[in-house]
């Protein structure tokens, strides 16, 4: 809430900044013909969902969640086996995700929410392993490590677009709405002191449940969008720790947890940062490879490519040093850095 | 009539009795003083009673209604306020954000639990710090937080721990002053405290405990003069040299 002061006030300040990137986001695809980066810019938005649900939880609640991806594959599978076994459009999937992902969450939350701190974060880990072994292993259902192959809807990005960003815009405005209610200051008493929040009338296990149940349906949404946009999952794509689970952490810790455009921010450094790891800094450290014409650099570089899950560990570090609100946290601060220079 | 009556409570941690057969009331509008030395069990009792700790046996009732097993928030909302001895502020939200959280304890809209907010740290003199965030409050502000914060939940029986530790002497005033004041809303007090000053002056009646049992309750010159709380406090030699 107090984190994100500092910046909604200086967006409120600035109309005609906001109106400016508001118009850039809705022209965008027009702006930018190229295919690749409207494909990241889907991605951004996908990832500002998934954010702003970690956020929910994680951020606000203080229940850290190492099991995003649980709810994100769970959204993924529910596009994607409506249309492959029952041959319902997979966009029905967009409704009926985000509420299986629920289905999931609601048990889960009921009997873990008895944890506490990092006992809980454990049990969503051990949730997510659970859930990609369920997809692996149930091969009647899921086909299991063959995965789902469906149509795609559009050839073009462009309503894909549109699609992630409404959500996106979805869920930024239905998560800073939510924080301006009673759930809101629930959450946050809870995270700052769980035992004097029950002793000040709230039902702790019960508000960590909805804050659970927030999450989850964002993240289910944002799973089935992905189904619908890539067209193919396996268990090891959407079920991924590293990939979902990890990259849900960073956007909210890079961006700024506890904060509403926190998970915005977080969104495009965090696929920026993937995108130039694993392009290997578009293409530009293969160049030098190739130039330098020495076997042992030319490994090392692919591995760098590959590790780009070890860049995000050395950037989780940094950021916890130096900005330890996140971007938007501390926006203060980056600002006063960049003012003294 | 009487607000909250303690019945046989015991409670055991492993092999001690924290509590021990301890039997006492609340009359509606008093205060209450509950007095004993360190590790006496009082801050157990208040925790049996908002049943952060399960009660292993015995009975609690509020209003004539066993409140027994009740979960903690279900207990505030019933209306048993309590502060924390060792203060619990969110301290990460400001000093209104905190009274308003538990302000919603009876309502709904940001709105309503935001005025009855502002009244409230009126109410508590708290009101110039609105804005400041939680932790930044000196000790003084914090106890005076943890007893709006309870107040904004209207309770109608209020457990106050230790809320004067730590305070210098115009902060003492100022706080016997907010528990009077509390006390003619008419909201019943059960306090814990130290100071002898302050819980002789503002107390009714007063309870004292030692070991987890009771030694005496009755009126607090009477309490302060009884050979076995003299002798708890002071020490059995000095007490009877």
């Amino acid at each position: 809430m107090l984190n994100s002061y500092i910046f909604s006030k200086i967006l409120k300040q600035n109309i005609k900044t906001k109106l400016f990137i508001f118009l850039i986001f809705i022209f965008f695809p027009f702006i930018v013909n190229n295919s690749y980066y409207q494909h990241l810019m889907i991605l951004v938005m996908m990832w500002i969902v998934i954010g702003s649900g970690w956020n929910v939880i994680a951020g606000y609640t203080g229940q850290v969640s190492f099991g995003d991806a649980a709810f994100f594959g769970t959204g993924a599978y529910t596009a994607g086996l409506l249309s492959h076994q029952l041959n319902i459009s997979p966009w029905w999937g967009m409704a009926f995700g985000g509420i299986t992902a629920m289905v999931i969450a609601l048990p889960f939350g009921w009997i873990c929410f008895r944890l506490k701190g990092a006992y809980f974060a454990l049990a969503t880990l051990a949730l997510n392993e659970v859930m990609r072994h369920v997809a692996t292993l149930w091969e009647s259902l899921t086909d299991g490590m063959v995965g789902i192959l469906i149509m795609q809807s559009f050839v073009s990005k462009i309503p894909y677009y549109y699609i992630a960003l409404s959500l996106a815009v979805f869920s930024v405005f239905s998560v800073s709405y939510i924080m301006n209610t009673k759930w809101g200051y629930y959450f946050v008493s809870i995270r700052e002191d769980q035992d004097a929040a029950e002793s000040l009338g709230i039902n702790t296990h019960l508000y960590k449940m909805i804050s659970l149940n927030i999450a989850a349906f964002l993240t289910g949404m944002a799973g089935a969008l992905y189904m619908n946009y890539m067209g193919f999952i396996d268990p090891e794509v959407v079920f991924s720790l590293h990939d979902i689970s990890i990259m849900a952490i960073l956007v909210g810790i890079v961006g700024g947890v506890g904060t509403i455009y926190g998970p915005v921010v977080g969104a495009f450094v965090m696929v920026a940062v993937q995108e130039i790891i694993r392009t290997g800094f578009f293409g530009i450290l293969q160049e030098v490879a190739r130039l330098i014409e020495i076997e042992f650099i030319d490994t090392i570089i692919k591995y760098i490519m590959q590790a780009h899950v070890m860049v995000f560990g050395i950037l989780v570090v940094l950021v916890i040093l130096y900005l330890p609100n996140g971007i938007v946290g501390d926006y203060g601060k980056i600002k006063q850095i960049f003012s003294k220079k | 009539m009487n607000i909250l009556e303690i019945k046989n409570l015991v409670k055991v941690f492993g092999g001690l009795k924290a509590v021990n057969n301890i039997t006492f009331n609340v009359k509606k509008g008093e205060i209450l003083g509950l007095i004993g030395p360190n590790g006496s069990g009082k801050t157990t009792i208040f925790n049996c009673i908002n049943n952060f700790f399960p009660i292993t046996s015995g009975d609690i009732l509020f209003k004539g209604k066993s409140i027994k097993g009740l979960k903690t928030n279900k207990i505030c909302r019933l209306g048993i306020g309590r502060t924390f001895q060792i203060v619990k502020p969110l301290s990460k939200m400001t000093v209104l954000e905190n009274v308003m959280a538990s302000s919603f304890c009876h309502m709904q809209s940001i709105k309503e639990a935001r005025s009855h907010a502002i009244e409230t740290l009126i109410f508590c003199d708290l009101i110039t710090q609105k804005d400041k965030l939680a932790k930044s409050l000196p000790i003084g502000g914090r106890k005076r937080l943890e007893i709006a914060r309870s107040l904004a939940t209207k309770p109608e029986l209020l457990l106050l721990d230790e809320t004067a530790a730590g305070l210098n002497p115009t902060e003492l005033n100022k706080a016997v002053d907010l528990i009077n004041k509390i006390r003619d809303r008419g909201i019943s007090i059960l306090i814990v405290e130290h100071i002898m000053k302050i819980i002789m002056n503002i107390s009714d009646r007063i309870c004292a405990i030692n070991f987890g049992k009771m030694i005496t309750q009755a009126a607090p010159n009477e309490v302060a003069n009884h050979p076995e709380v003299i002798k708890a406090y002071l020490g059995g030699q000095n007490a009877s040299g």
